[in-house]
């Protein structure tokens, strides 16, 4: 790619074939169904329904006329598999083989939506079957994942028409570096990897250390149980990543990036495989992009597979191919990072973040979200919600409308009791937090942190103690064991809270606990275990009394834990 | 230079200091348990955290960098009963056992127990349960009495560059031990126990030989010899309470006497020994072509480092036998003809700083004599237990000599406990027999030193000796490279395997560190000045025992009996 008008004729050339996706239909194609390829759709069997509808659509002879395309996770993966047909915008849901001809011989034929596969909200008589209708989607901002209704993830061209690599052209020919990184400061972007530091400074002090060559890591590793932010994005617009990554690389003086994915993601390292080729194929990675003198490329590399490998300075000695385990900052990466050298380390979110951000502008970007954290984030649903799956929501929206109207409430008529948010070792909010407009700060003033995204629901038959030994029972398994606080502190506190929820605590427990957890806060090596307390702390915050009936009445009001005889 | 505040204190220090730095300028004590200074900065522990205003969580001072305008508080209640916690956390993970623990009253585990005033442990959950190993002749591992503060790691890794030890698990299970979980005798491990010296507890000691050596004494049968390394008289001192430095020979002789040895010889005489053959050998290659550079062979752990990291490179090692086993086979053979008694009923004890001995007097080839050579081993941690066991004020016995003639010896065998020390040595006695002229100064000062590789060039007659002298085998591994690559044009390489040499032995009293083998290498050379003899060759026994029974240096009994070879062991994985 040597030129803005190279980018622009591919650009056009490609927004002309893919007309049909907003709406336009085409005289050549009869409809383009995006059929979604995220994990949960691929574990309720959508490839099969690809299958059929193939099988369907050559029996019927209209194979040429007719693309399906397997995008990113788009959200509500409880419905999965759930797929869009263009040009009509149309949202399936639930799937099934046996609906495959349905759809082909009814609604890409005829132009009859099949009715009984539409969304209904909750309530609601009558379906509604235009994607952008559903209250579910209408409530979201999608910047992150704002390719993954629309493009084919192993299709570079299909980026570049939806005005991907535009802003890595505009970064090398009309920005300065200096200039991207105020760019980036002044959008207020912070790190989405759950500190939430201001990745525009990073940048900065980064720029100005001393020691060459400097490097570009994307952190990948996504370790929280039952998160797949990092995945989607990684799976459904790979290029948006690699584009954010080059373009710090010119802000910061760096040739080379890594990525770092976990082994676990063989979907998410295969599609950026490819689109790191194709990107080397455009000429958007490699030597003189853009014709600016910038050269550029991107090296991935395997997780082993340990939660704490996440940690910033565990990623890059696990990059080296040592054994990932935290070591005390300073230094920062910024000044000592991979090989010691100076190094920018993002994770996935943040890097999706930046084409935007370049493209439209700091201040398109700053107005959305609160006065201190600006843009959207991506949150995981799971646990006891109807809507499960992943949703993209702009900064300062409440966690009431998260739950009850994106999220859809609570199954089963039953009582909200509390939403966990920020990964395993983040804290248990009650109702009377439900309007907490969501960002960085607020959350952590409640006892809990935005962590990387995860939000757990919770209600009225969850027992808080053994939800509290639940996440601690995994932050002991996962400590790396370096230093003693967390290693036999949140062993101890395991063991306390175990006792608690087996009948046999003693007086006293409650404030040992919460001693322990200080301690282990202010004296951990990393933020994993300056973390680890926060889900015994509030909940012992906001449920003290499930404590003490645990260990003076030897009761379990939900009856979820059992007590010894 | 960077300005902050410590306790209310305005300090000054250099940029890049830490902030426990900072703080002993000051003198304020902050605790420490995983640090050790040079060696292993990593901030695991927790103990010795700090309060830094502004600070989102507490501060390591041993590993955080001083700022410009810090405001440090190192004892607020907040922060002595956060670092109480941690430590009471440890000492929940640890074995009670102090009473019968190695280190007991030697424990920087135990002293931070005392200091801190912890009179409770509130936690009775699960513990380490890891087995012991003792695979090895020289050490013993009990995981359970780990920290898991990584010394032993760092200077296994960094100093040694064995690599012998690693951290495997993780959270609570995590375990410092060799990798894979082999036993330490079936691996790499070349037993210098540089380990054991930096464990701040009894995680890894040497392998306790004691009782077997009582045992000899009560036994009337045995003819009980010992013999004490160089470097052992600068250390045992230490070892029964004396200030580092301390020279404590005639006081050691004395005790071991009055332990009941029947006689107490000296592993110098045959550090005099040994620069007469190799000496000799190195002449012997120089002007008949052999193998070059040639590495001197006294330092079992570095014996045992060749044959796994550079089995090709063995030829260039001495085939000389340390002075300790060179000891050990004449104990056997000419002493006991000599005194007439049965080698068989002699029980050959020897004192060194040293673990890796232990492992060497077993080794198959130690068996010239028709006997083991040398039955046991004692560390000088180990003598100096022995002392106290019975009762004996060392401090304050009148010195005593050595016996005749395994006791008579020159300032250049005592120098071989000094890194450079055998260099030394070899080269007061190469230059005057090469020469044939008296050496004005038998100083050799550029083989003196801390430094980790040396290097000089020594004219000896018309031939300019190239040599280098490294200890650490880190430092020898630079040497070793050089060599591989075709790039060493060395005559003679002197390597030991501890820092500092064997004064700074994984056998050495503990504490050691750079500023205490400082004051031993002091004490070496000052005793090598008070001797009337300094040079081998002038050894009057060594020079009996030629001509009552070994003939000439490299004949036909030195070959048999003072001589050795090696055998190429590779590493595992
Ligand atoms: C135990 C632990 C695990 C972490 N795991 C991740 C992870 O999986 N992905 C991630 O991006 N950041 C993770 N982080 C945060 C990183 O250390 C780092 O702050 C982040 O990647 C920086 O990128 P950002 O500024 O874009 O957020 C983890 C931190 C801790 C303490
Ligand atoms: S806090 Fe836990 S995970 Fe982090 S370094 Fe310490 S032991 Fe390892
Ligand atoms: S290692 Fe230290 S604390 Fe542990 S038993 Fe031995 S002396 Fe006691
Ligand atoms: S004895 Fe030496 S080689 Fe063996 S583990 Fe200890 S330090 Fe490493
Ligand atoms: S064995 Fe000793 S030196 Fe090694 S980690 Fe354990 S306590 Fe520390
Ligand atoms: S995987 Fe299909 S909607 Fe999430
Ligand atoms: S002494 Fe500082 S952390 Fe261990």
């Amino acid at each position: 790619m040597k030129s803005l008008d190279e980018l622009a004729k591919i650009r056009e050339n490609r927004r002309e074939a893919l007309k049909i996706r907003e709406g336009i239909p085409s005289a050549t194609e009869k409809a383009h169904v995006m059929m979604c390829g995220g994990a949960g759709c691929i574990s309720s069997k959508c490839t099969d329904v690809v299958d059929a509808m193939k099988e369907s659509l050559s029996k019927n002879g209209i194979a040429d006329q007719v693309q399906i395309i397997l995008t990113g996770c788009m959200g509500p993966c409880d419905m999965g598999p759930v797929a869009i047909v263009y040009p009509d915008a149309t949202f399936y849901r639930r799937l099934k083989p046996k609906d495959a001809e349905a759809i082909v011989e009814e609604h890409i034929m005829k132009g009859n939506m099949v009715q009984r596969l539409l969304y209904r909200s909750p309530g609601a008589k009558e379906p509604t079957p235009k994607v952008d209708d559903i209250d579910l989607f209408a409530k979201q901002k999608k910047i992150v994942l704002r390719n993954n209704f629309y493009i084919d993830p192993t299709s570079i061209e299909d980026y570049i028409a939806n005005n991907g690599y535009a802003a890595l052209g505009k970064a090398l020919v009309e920005m300065k570096p200096e200039g991207i990184i105020e760019e980036v400061k002044k959008s207020g972007l912070r790190g989405r990897g759950g500190a939430g530091f201001s990745s525009g400074m990073k940048w900065g002090f980064t720029a100005n250390a001393k020691g060459t060559p400097k490097y570009v890591v994307c952190n990948g590793d996504e370790g929280d149980p039952g998160a797949f932010m990092d995945r989607s994005v990684l799976e459904g617009d790979p290029h948006s990543v690699i584009e954010g990554m080059a373009i710090c690389g010119r802000a910061i003086g760096a040739e080379q990036g890594y990525i770092y994915v976990r082994a676990e993601y063989p979907l998410a390292i295969e599609r950026l495989d490819y689109a790191i080729k194709k990107a080397r194929e455009y000429g958007l990675l490699g030597n003189d992009i853009f014709g600016a003198g910038f050269n550029f490329d991107i090296e991935i590399r395997i997780g082993a597979g340990a939660f704490v490998c996440g940690e910033e300075t565990a990623l890059l000695k696990s990059i080296e191919g040592k054994r990932g385990e935290p070591r005390p900052r300073p230094p920062f990466p910024a000044n000592a990072g991979v090989w010691g050298k100076p190094t920018v380390l993002n994770n996935v979110e943040t890097w999706a973040n930046i084409p935007e951000i370049i493209l439209k502008g700091a201040d398109w970007y700053a107005a959305i979200g609160t006065e201190k954290s600006k843009g959207t984030k991506i949150f995981a649903l799971a646990g006891r919600i109807n809507n499960t799956g992943i949703v993209e929501v702009p900064m300062g929206t409440t966690l009431r409308e998260i739950v009850f109207e994106i999220g859809g409430g609570i199954p089963r008529k039953k009582q909200f009791k509390a939403v966990q948010t920020g990964g395993p070792s983040g804290g248990c909010i009650p109702a009377e937090h439900l309007d907490t407009p969501i960002d960085y700060e607020s959350l952590g003033e409640i006892g809990s942190m935005m962590g990387s995204g995860g939000m757990i629901v919770m209600d009225e038959d969850t027992c808080m103690v053994d939800i509290a030994k639940f996440f601690l029972d995994f932050v002991v398994d996962e400590s790396c064991g370096k230093c003693s606080p967390c290693r036999i502190g949140t062993k101890r506190m395991y063991e306390i809270i175990d006792r608690i929820s087996n009948g046999e605590g003693r007086e006293g427990d409650i404030e040992l606990l919460i001693e322990l957890a200080n301690t282990i806060e202010s004296t951990a090596l990393c933020g994993l275990g300056q973390t680890a307390p926060n889900p015994v702390l509030s909940t012992i915050r906001y449920f003290r009394n499930e404590y003490e009936e645990h260990i003076k009445d030897k009761k379990c009001a939900c009856n979820v834990c059992e007590f010894k005889e | 230079m960077i300005n902050l505040t410590i306790d209310n204190q305005k300090v000054a220090i250099e940029e890049g200091s830490t902030i426990l730095d900072a703080a002993q300028i000051v003198g304020a004590k902050i605790p420490t348990l995983c640090y050790l200074k040079e060696i292993n900065v990593i901030g695991a522990c927790r103990i010795c955290m700090v309060e830094v205003q502004g600070a989102r969580t507490f501060v390591p001072a041993c590993v955080a960098p001083v700022a410009e305008g810090m405001v440090v508080r190192t004892n607020t209640p907040s922060v002595i009963k956060a670092r109480k916690l941690v430590l009471e956390l440890i000492l929940s993970d640890h074995p009670m056992e102090c009473l019968t623990c190695v280190r007991n009253q030697n424990c920087e585990l135990q002293t931070l127990a005392e200091e801190f005033g912890i009179s409770e442990i509130r936690f009775d959950g699960a513990k380490t349960e890891y087995p012991i190993d003792d695979s090895s002749p020289a050490l013993i591992r009990d995981p359970r009495k780990c920290v898991l503060c990584r010394r032993c790691i760092s200077v296994c890794t960094n100093v040694q560059t064995v690599q012998a030890l690693a951290a495997e698990n993780r959270g609570f299970d995590t375990l410092i031990a060799p990798a894979f979980n082999d036993k330490l005798a079936d691996m790499e491990c070349v037993q210098c126990g540089q380990c054991s010296l930096v464990c701040p507890t009894g995680a890894i000691v040497e392998k306790d030989d004691v009782d077997k050596v009582w045992a000899a004494l009560a036994d009337p049968k045995k003819h009980v010899l010992v013999q004490t390394a160089p470097a052992t008289r600068v250390q045992l001192g230490e070892a029964v309470g004396a200030e580092p430095g301390s020279i404590f020979t005639g006081q050691m002789v004395a005790g071991l006497r009055r332990l009941g040895f029947d006689k107490v010889f000296d592993t110098d005489f045959t550090a005099d020994l040994t620069i007469l053959e190799e000496g000799n050998e190195l002449l012997q290659r120089v002007t008949q072509g052999g193998t070059l550079p040639m590495i001197t062979s006294c330092s079992p752990g570095w014996i045992k480092f060749c044959e796994h990291f550079y089995p090709d490179l063995l030829d260039h090692l001495s085939t000389c036998k340390s002075p300790q086993q060179m000891f050990g086979a004449l104990a056997k053979t000419y002493y006991a003809k000599k005194e007439g008694v049965d080698p068989a009923d002699i029980y050959s004890v020897s004192i060194m700083p040293c673990t890796a001995k232990k492992y060497e007097c077993q080794r198959p080839e130690m068996f010239s004599s028709g006997y083991q050579d040398v039955d046991v081993v004692l560390t000088s941690r180990e003598l100096g237990r022995m002392f106290k066991q019975a009762g004996l004020d060392c401090s304050n016995l009148p010195e005593e000599e050595y016996d005749a003639p395994l006791g008579i010896s020159t300032g250049a065998g005592e120098i071989f406990g000094a890194s450079g020390g055998v260099m030394e040595a070899a080269l007061r006695t190469v230059y005057e027999v090469v020469t044939g002229q008296t050496l004005e100064s038998v100083d050799f000062e550029v083989c003196r030193g801390l430094t980790g590789v040396k290097e000089a060039t020594v004219q000896v007659g018309d031939l300019p000796v190239k040599v280098a002298i490294t200890n650490g085998l880190g430092n020898a591994r630079k040497v070793l490279d050089k060599i591989r690559a075709g790039e060493a044009d060395y005559h003679f390489i002197e390597v030991m395997t501890c820092p500092g040499g064997c004064i700074g032995g994984g056998g050495s009293p503990i504490p050691t560190n750079t500023n205490i083998r400082l004051k031993r290498i002091d004490a070496t050379y000052t005793e090598d000045e008070r001797m009337v003899l300094r040079k081998s060759h002038e050894n009057p026994a060594v020079t009996a025992l030629y001509e009552e029974f070994l003939e000439k240096p490299l004949g036909h009994k030195s070959h048999k009996l003072l001589h050795t070879h090696y055998t190429p062991r590779g590493v595992n994985k």
